[in-house]
């Protein structure tokens, strides 16, 4: 079992990585670009057990450590 | 006095929070990661680096380090703690402080003396600073944008936990004296109960003239004078 964990910043938290490599995709000519935000992803290989378990622990390891909630969000996902 | 200075893989500025105790007259040693009791510290300071790569996050892996477990509760007993640099960093994750530390808005790494206006003078921090003294102290980091809710902004501005603001030479705080776009120009903060404190600034490495200034040394005097003055009490 895999999980796939998208961990980006809170909309209210500056993202000047997401300004920087917004600013230099217009400077490449891609034209609409609205807004870029940075963030990270992550790949959980699990060992057995079922989803619903994984799935519960996860949650909490992304609260408590794998992302802050003070500065950002988290997606988790858990994939075959 | 005896100062407990933690030591994390890729800490880097421990030796130099030793240093600068040491030089004030008083005792330091070196506390390692894995180590489970503060023994008989009187403070802990958490130093500058890059613990643990800042893998993850800045702090986010030192924070759950066996001797985090021992400060948390020297903290919860009343014990004084100071975060500097990376050290703050870890504090924040720790949930000791409230907020977080962010990537600088120009996306670069500060290494520069920067000034600081001291905005609460009646803490175990900052007692010893004259009130008319602007700090003149370095600062090296890429992550040092505080950041906190609008909520916690105002909790801190209320209980009075803003310790230090970025400023000009002459204590005005303004966006271009703000390094790194510091949410209020905040340098470091205090928790509500007033015994732990972080800042970015590196204290330690301005308490020496020889180091272009030695005003930091007034933040650790300020560590010192409140020990002496609990101690005095205990005796009382």
């Amino acid at each position: 079992m895999k999980a796939k964990i998208i961990v980006t910043p809170k909309k209210a938290v500056v993202d000047p990585q997401g300004k920087t490599v917004q600013k230099a995709l217009e400077h490449m000519g891609y034209r609409g670009v609205k807004a870029v935000h940075v963030g990270k992803y992550l790949e959980v290989e699990l060992d057995g057990g079922d989803r619903e378990t994984a799935r519960k622990a996860l949650d909490e390891a992304c609260h408590k450590f794998l992302s802050n909630p003070v500065i950002e969000d988290y997606r988790l996902e858990i994939a075959e | 006095m005896n100062f407990a200075v933690l030591q994390f893989p890729a800490s880097n500025c421990d030796q130099d929070a030793v240093h600068a105790v040491r030089a004030l007259g008083h005792s330091a040693r070196l506390l390692w990661h894995k180590e489970t009791s503060l023994g008989d510290a009187d403070a802990v300071i958490i130093p500058g680096g890059f613990s643990y790569g800042d893998y993850l996050r800045t702090g986010a892996i030192a924070r759950f380090s066996p001797v985090m477990e021992a400060v948390q509760q020297f903290a919860d007993h009343g014990g004084l703690v100071l975060g500097i640099c990376n050290g703050f960093q870890v504090l924040c994750e720790a949930g000791l402080l409230p907020g977080a530390l962010v990537r600088n808005r120009d996306l670069q790494f500060h290494c520069e003396h920067i000034f600081l206006k001291t905005s609460h003078f009646n803490t175990p921090f900052t007692a010893r600073i004259s009130q008319d003294k602007i700090l003149k102290i370095p600062i090296a980091h890429g992550e040092g944008c505080y950041f906190a809710d609008a909520e916690t902004l105002e909790k801190l501005k209320a209980n009075r936990q803003i310790l230090w603001q970025y400023c000009d030479p002459d204590g005005n705080l303004t966006e271009a004296a703000n390094p790194n776009g510091s949410l209020f120009n905040i340098a470091g903060i205090c928790n509500e109960r007033c015994n732990v404190a972080g800042l970015m600034p590196h204290p330690e490495r301005a308490c020496e003239t020889i180091l272009g200034s030695d005003d930091g040394k007034w933040i650790f005097e300020s560590l010192i004078a409140a020990h002496e003055a609990k101690r005095a009490a205990k005796a009382a």
